[in-house]
């Protein structure tokens, strides 16, 4: 497993401006989606940012009003809007000149399922904004349902032996759209991660990030082996590292040694699999067509 | 002023584009539009013109379009979009949030029948629908109304003690496509009218969470403010019906429009157009001796409910006409009047014109002929008149 070499700052000389993340967040311990708003907090350092965010567990962790553990200025959308409030939002900034990154913060329900037309429309228009997908493989905020970033074999509340269908390809489908920018984002990578925040949020029209994040609850896993998930899930290629720029030029940005040890690992760190009995050997092929196409690609 | 020979949905589409350039020494102006009938003909001239810091964005459905006017109120810009019957209904969900979110914005409604079956014709149950959105509600009657109602509306909705959007309501086909002679302003008159947006909860550079989670008591609070600035954009209407006047040089009509009825012994209420038709109807009905008078309700939500009230002490008999059903109760405007009514007042509800039916006077009499001949009120009727 090589990281692609990457000059940067390092982070405790970059400027933090304000947390977007602030202490008072009502998430669980544990969750992924926390992780990633701190790390993309860190590489804001301080720029003007808009986020929208549609019904989603980003949603409630901002708390009851009058309080926001937010550290930027939010709009809580409807689920199937936050790309089109997105657009309002970055059209009016640039009528008046304005700095401001205009961003989407959505789980995978709101992103895969319900709000992909929108998504779809915005990135036809190449509007200027920053869609960011944590993708917990989950409805989480309703207490954990399937969706279609469900993988294979996942039991959830209305998949209960393990969803039979296999999860949606969502970066392929931003691809098709040729967006200038789209990639997938490992938090157990923070060097990498950090370099496609700041590019994603650097570069102008639809980008698109896709963000592995993990959750105890819905994972049945423990709190503490999230980072740990993450790592076994990209070493085993099941989540490749990637980016993609104009739709066209694939990079991979982390090479997996596909050990079917760190699969079975990861696939018996979690509760959510038991069920369904999906085996490494099960998806070892399905993984290696992947990536074959992936390289046919790159 | 200009006057030009223009359909209602040009008018609507007009006043948006002066109200929308008023706001270039604001924050600007961006809508979200997508094509419906009968309200397209409407985006389209919107689409066509250039709009000193404004933009027109081509989304791909109703309930984007109202996103996108809301990402762009919530930024502080002027706001704008047109639908119709099953397009509007589509964008419900955001049409409420707009609406609870407090963003003063305008949507040109051609009122259409809801389908399926699909009929492309006129009637208020698409809007209707929307009735307890939170969104003051106009019906308008000609097309001068609806180019002057838009630009009423802006001011109204935007005034700090309202901050809510507002709906103004055509009938399709009716007055959408029907062209005639309209004044349209000059721009700098509306500059005077219209002045900057100014939205105080608008996304800043601040901290601030729009539409986050709320307790129980904190809805309850948000509910009845939202209740008074609906009253309050009643109260504040005479206030704003003078400016307008003095800007305009022209009258802008009150929530509730009456015809030949200080004297009335039998009054007939609509919305819409159908109150031109009862105009007529009246004419002909105090022709063979009838004391009948028309009654409009052009400002629907909020109710006009008070001076309502003291019109309906005074006639014996009241027809309520509705062009939209509440299947299972009768016409929602007959609902709502209903409420109003006092005393041994005779009120009886016609639902006519449902799809686009074509209601000509000698409906409006036969149904005061039916009115006259009741002793009590029976259960609400639906007339059928045909194309």
């Amino acid at each position: 497993m090589t990281e692609v070499a990457e000059r940067t700052i390092p982070v405790q000389e970059r400027p933090a401006g304000r947390p977007l993340l602030r202490p008072g967040n009502t998430n669980c311990g544990g969750c992924g989606m926390s992780i990633a708003l701190q790390m993309f907090g860190r590489e804001l350092a301080g720029q003007p940012v808009q986020l929208v965010i549609p019904a989603c567990c980003g949603a409630v962790a901002a708390g009851s009003y009058p309080f926001t553990a937010f550290g930027v200025p939010v709009v809580l959308s409807t689920f199937a809007s936050p790309a089109a409030v997105a657009t309002g939002l970055a059209r009016v900034a640039a009528l008046n000149e304005e700095p401001i990154r205009v961003v989407c913060w959505a789980g995978d329900g709101g992103t895969y399922d319900i709000g992909m037309g929108t998504l779809s429309a915005a990135a036809e228009r190449n509007e200027d904004v920053l869609y960011i997908c944590y993708d917990n493989e989950i409805y989480g905020n309703t207490g954990g349902q399937r969706s279609s970033a469900t993988p294979l074999g996942a039991a959830t509340t209305s998949t209960p032996v393990g969803k039979p269908e296999v999860k949606k390809d969502i970066l392929a489908v931003m691809a098709a759209h040729r967006i200038p920018y789209a990639a997938s984002v490992s938090l157990a990578h923070p060097e990498d991660a950090g370099r496609k925040f700041r590019q994603a949020l650097a570069a102008r029209g639809f980008r698109f990030l896709h963000i592995l994040s993990p959750c105890p609850t819905g994972w049945k896993s423990e709190p503490a082996h999230g980072i740990q998930l993450i790592r076994l899930a990209v070493q085993s290629g099941l989540y490749p590292v990637l980016e993609i720029r104009d739709g066209r030029q694939v990079t991979i940005n982390v090479e997996p040694d596909f050990s079917d040890l760190a699969l079975a690992e990861y696939l018996a760190m979690q509760g959510r699999f038991r069920k369904s009995g999906v085996t490494a050997m099960v998806l070892r092929d399905a993984i290696r067509q992947h990536w074959e196409h992936l390289r046919r690609q790159a | 002023m200009r006057n030009e020979l223009i359909s209602a949905n040009h008018a609507a589409a007009m006043a948006a584009i002066l109200a929308a350039r008023a706001n270039r020494s604001g924050r600007g102006f961006c809508a979200g539009v997508y094509p419906i009938t009968p309200s397209t003909e409407c985006m389209e001239l919107l689409c066509s013109r250039q709009i000193e810091k404004g933009q027109v964005v081509r989304v791909e459905g109703e309930h984007s379009a109202m996103a996108v006017c809301i990402g762009s109120v919530a930024a502080g810009a002027r706001s704008f979009t047109a639908t119709s019957s099953n397009g509007l209904a589509y964008m419900a969900e955001n049409v409420v949030t707009a609406a609870l979110l407090r963003l003063p914005m305008v949507m040109m409604v051609a009122n259409r029948t809801l389908g399926p079956p699909w009929n492309i014709w006129a009637d208020h149950g698409d809007s209707l629908l929307l009735r307890d959105s939170g969104w003051l509600q106009f019906y308008c009657a000609d097309n001068q109304e609806v180019l002057d109602t838009i630009l009423f509306a802006y001011r109204l909705g935007e005034d700090p003690r309202v901050m809510l959007p507002v709906m103004v309501c055509q009938d399709g086909f009716v007055l959408s496509h029907t062209m005639a002679q309209t004044l349209v302003p000059e721009q700098e008159l509306v500059d005077r009218f219209l002045p900057p947006l100014e939205v105080p909860h608008r996304l800043n550079e601040q901290p601030h969470a729009l539409g986050s989670v709320v307790l129980p008591q904190q809805t309850e609070v948000l509910r009845r403010q939202h209740h008074e600035a609906m009253n309050t954009a009643l109260a504040i209407y005479p206030q704003l019906q003078r400016e307008f006047a003095a800007v305009f040089g022209r009258p802008i009509a009150d929530p509730l429009v009456g015809y030949r009825y200080e004297d009335a012994e039998l009054l007939i209420l609509s919305m819409g157009t159908l109150a031109s038709t009862v105009e007529r109807a009246v004419d002909r009905l105090r022709e063979r001796g009838v004391k009948a008078g028309g009654l409009r309700v052009r400002l629907f939500r909020p109710f006009p409910a008070r001076q309502l009230r003291e019109l309906l002490g005074r006639p014996a008999r009241v027809a309520v006409l509705d062009r939209d059903i509440s299947p299972g109760f009768g016409g929602v405007l007959w609902g709502e009047c209903r409420s109003c009514v006092s005393g041994d007042v005779l009120m009886q509800n016609y639902m006519l014109g449902l799809g686009g039916g074509d209601v000509r006077p000698e409906h409006v009499e036969q149904l005061v002929d039916d009115l006259l001949g009741r002793e009590t009120a029976g259960e609400p009727m639906v007339m059928e008149v045909g194309a």
